[in-house]
């Protein structure tokens, strides 16, 4: 029992600090004020069929054929996997490739709608009532309406669900700290929908089997905490809002565990594994429309921010609008963009193409002016130690970035590479401006890369000697049918011999092996 | 009929015998690190390398007439992992396996107007990593092919060729951001990768 531990039994309601992280100016007056918005539904959708961390989903429409919205256009398909619905009425003109909303710009399985401008509904997903529902049955219809983590990282809900069958639980913790700059998508959701994201932490919580709800909020959103603060049981399961300071990465599941509970997830292990399951706050938003309404995940709330934006707002978008579109809506780049991002300016994705769609875990849209962007010459090093205060993992972030520069990818994976969450906080407090998380990002898939192919190497080797195993397995089955018909022959040639030429002497009958030298290579 | 019998149960006894003592007389020991570089190599016999089979590169690498950089289908780490073992010293392999560290996995591709479905490379292929019937189509699974460029040899109508790995959203990772002012770039040492 460490003293921590001892601290949490006297002082329940003590949140602890992380170790590092960084104070980046927030800039969330932009929006914080802005009511989310409807934004009208566009001419066109291009809805991805991989928008979630797993398999690709599998196409269940064809060019030419009419949706109507909520239906099912794409089916999840193996384990990790979510369904993908129409996010309006209209005509499929196209199942093909499009440019994936990634920094690659590579090409993503998508069909693309046009809109009929009816925006009609097609048959709703039965409805449950959560208070008599099954567990399973909850689960179930989360993976029918192909709920995904709405926080970024797009994990299907309903796998994480399922790790209930794993681990004993113990505590459903939302996430509404929001720790990315810009991004105030959350805060709004928490203070206009709070009853409806209370409602849906209450049917998770109900599937889980959890005894009790805490809500993490960070300390800049007082509105949210105040709204939240009103509910105190959620379909009979204690809820109760922890405030946690203003800090990134707060966010990251790992970190924001140990800042409500002080439990420290191991290295590499979910927080599962503490008892905690962590949820975005606007997954429990759209598990509630699942639930209670029968309809699917094809809309979300995203922050359209940045100096570059003429109006900076909250709007609620389908799923499959064109970020430019959003744009668009929100008065069109004011000046020049510097670039555009997807997510927040710590984490977010960096896009060429304004065209790509929106997808379930896109929480923002941010053009940054030259001014916002900063983009300095890398310095050399100087040791000063900034990075290693700010990492909030405890690493030591200039040891990986030499390694990693050396080309010593294992030796930076010893001293913790895969321990990098990525948030960027090296990077940010780096007064040299080296660009540390980039390497590691870079460093991570390099060794992805490497592993796959070792792997594949060894496919290759088993492969080889299943083809060599094969080829031998005939050989022999050619040779026994061989040895088989020359018996059969010198078994009926003695039988000619032996019925013609009784008397003839039987031993000067050439047993000729002649026929089987011949064919024997 | 029984004699016929006898002298070839002899004549086979005592050939064997012969053989047998043949064996042990002129036994030549395979050196053990020959063994332990076949087990290195892929495996697959592919016959890019241009010896015969794996175990032909191997044996010619422990007499160190072959360079270290001679499996293609392996590549750098193969290279890497072999120069450990022979200790092939010299600036030559390493400006081998520093051109190697460069290249990209490849992969046949097979052009399907030109196909004729004979069934070639089907048959060539040392991973059975091309499918197809006879008179249809022949096609690539890309996570079986080593790019060994067997095929390619076969092919009656240069249908096939070989590609860099086409990337995708699950392999796809970020660039190398260039290293700080005042750092070597670009600086690899051999065998620390």
């Amino acid at each position: 029992m460490t003293l921590r531990s001892l601290a949490t039994l006297l002082r329940p309601s003590q949140v602890f600090t992380l170790r590092g992280g960084v104070h980046p100016e927030t800039r969330k007056h932009l929006t914080c004020d802005a009511e989310v918005v409807d934004m009208p539904v566009p001419p066109l959708l291009r809805v991805p069929l991989q928008q979630h961390s797993g398999a690709v989903a599998e196409p269940l429409v064809a060019r030419d054929d009419l949706v109507l919205k909520g239906q099912l256009i794409g089916r999840a398909r193996g384990a990790m996997s979510a369904n993908i619905h129409a996010p309006t009425s209209g005509r499929v003109i196209a199942v093909g490739h499009y440019t994936a909303p990634h920094p690659s710009g590579l090409p993503v399985p998508t069909i693309t709608i046009r809109a009929d401008g009816e925006d009609r509904w097609g048959e709703h997903l039965p409805r449950l009532r959560p208070e008599i529902a099954d567990p399973d049955e909850i689960a179930a219809q989360i993976e029918r309406a192909g709920i995904v983590g709405l926080g970024g990282a797009a994990f299907p809900a309903a796998v994480k669900l399922n790790q209930r069958k794993k681990y004993p639980l113990d505590t459903l913790l939302l996430n509404g700290a929001e720790c990315e700059p810009y991004l105030t998508c959350d805060d709004r959701l928490m203070r206009e929908n709070a009853e409806e994201l209370v409602d849906g932490a209450g049917i998770m919580a109900r599937a889980l089997g959890v005894e009790r709800i805490i809500i993490a909020i960070e300390s800049n959103k007082p509105e949210a905490i105040a709204a939240l603060r009103r509910h105190r049981m959620a379909l009979g399961v204690a809820l109760s809002v922890a405030v946690v300071p203003s800090q990134y990465p707060m966010g990251s599941a790992k970190h924001l565990v140990l800042a409500v509970t002080g439990k420290e997830a191991p290295a590499r292990a979910r927080t599962a594994e503490l008892g905690v399951l962590v949820y975005n706050v606007g997954t429990a938003h759209a598990v509630h429309l699942a639930v209670r309404y029968g309809e699917p995940l094809i809309s979300r709330i995203i922050t359209v921010s940045g100096g570059a934006i003429a109006r900076p707002a909250n709007v609620r978008v389908r799923i499959g609008t064109p970020v430019s579109d959003v744009i668009a809506f929100c008065g069109g780049i004011e000046g020049s963009a510097d670039r555009v991002l997807l997510g927040g300016p710590m984490m977010g994705l960096p896009i060429q193409n304004l065209r790509v769609p929106v997808v379930k875990g896109t929480c923002g849209i941010l053009a940054l002016s030259p001014a916002e962007t900063r983009p300095r010459d890398p310095m050399p090093c100087i040791r000063c130690g900034s990075c290693v205060q700010a990492c909030p993992c405890g690493l030591t972030p200039f040891d990986l970035n030499a390694r990693i520069q050396s080309g010593d990818l294992e030796g930076a994976v010893k001293i913790g590479l895969m321990d990098c969450i990525a948030c960027g906080s090296c990077a940010y407090a780096c007064p040299s401006s080296i660009p540390l998380v980039q390497g590691f990002d870079f460093a991570k898939g390099k060794r992805a890369e490497r592993q796959s192919r070792k792997h594949q190497a060894e496919e290759a080797k088993r492969l080889a000697a299943a083809r060599l195993a094969r080829e031998a397995a005939i050989a022999e089955a050619k040779r026994a049918m061989m040895a088989r018909r020359k018996a059969e022959m010198a078994a009926r040639k003695q039988a000619e011999a032996g019925d013609g030429a009784a008397a003839a002497a039987p031993a000067a009958a050439p047993r000729s092996p002649a026929p089987g030298a011949e064919l024997q290579p | 009929m029984i004699a016929a019998a006898t002298s070839m149960t002899a004549l086979g006894l005592g050939l064997g015998l012969l053989l047998g003592i043949a064996a042990r007389r002129f036994h030549v020991e395979t050196p053990p690190v020959v063994d332990e570089i076949e087990a290195v190599l892929p495996g697959t016999n592919c016959g890019a390398c241009g010896f015969p089979g794996c175990r032909g590169l191997a044996e010619a690498l422990a007499e160190g007439a072959a360079p270290v950089s001679a499996c293609t289908p392996g590549g750098c780490e193969v290279a890497l992992q072999l120069a450990g073992i022979v200790d092939a010293g010299g600036g030559a392999s390493d400006l081998a396996i520093g051109a190697m560290a460069e290249t990209e996995a490849l992969v046949a591709f097979i052009f399907e107007d030109h196909c004729t479905g004979c069934g070639k490379c089907f048959k060539r292929c040392p991973t059975d990593a091309i499918v197809g019937a006879a008179k249809q189509i022949h096609t690539v699974v890309m996570d079986a092919c080593i790019g060994c460029d067997a095929c390619i040899e076969v092919c009656p109508t240069e249908a096939i060729v070989t590609r860099s790995k086409p990337r995708t959203l699950s392999n796809w990772y970020w660039d190398k951001p260039p290293a700080g002012f005042g750092q070597i770039p670009e600086a690899r040492t051999g065998g620390a990768a």
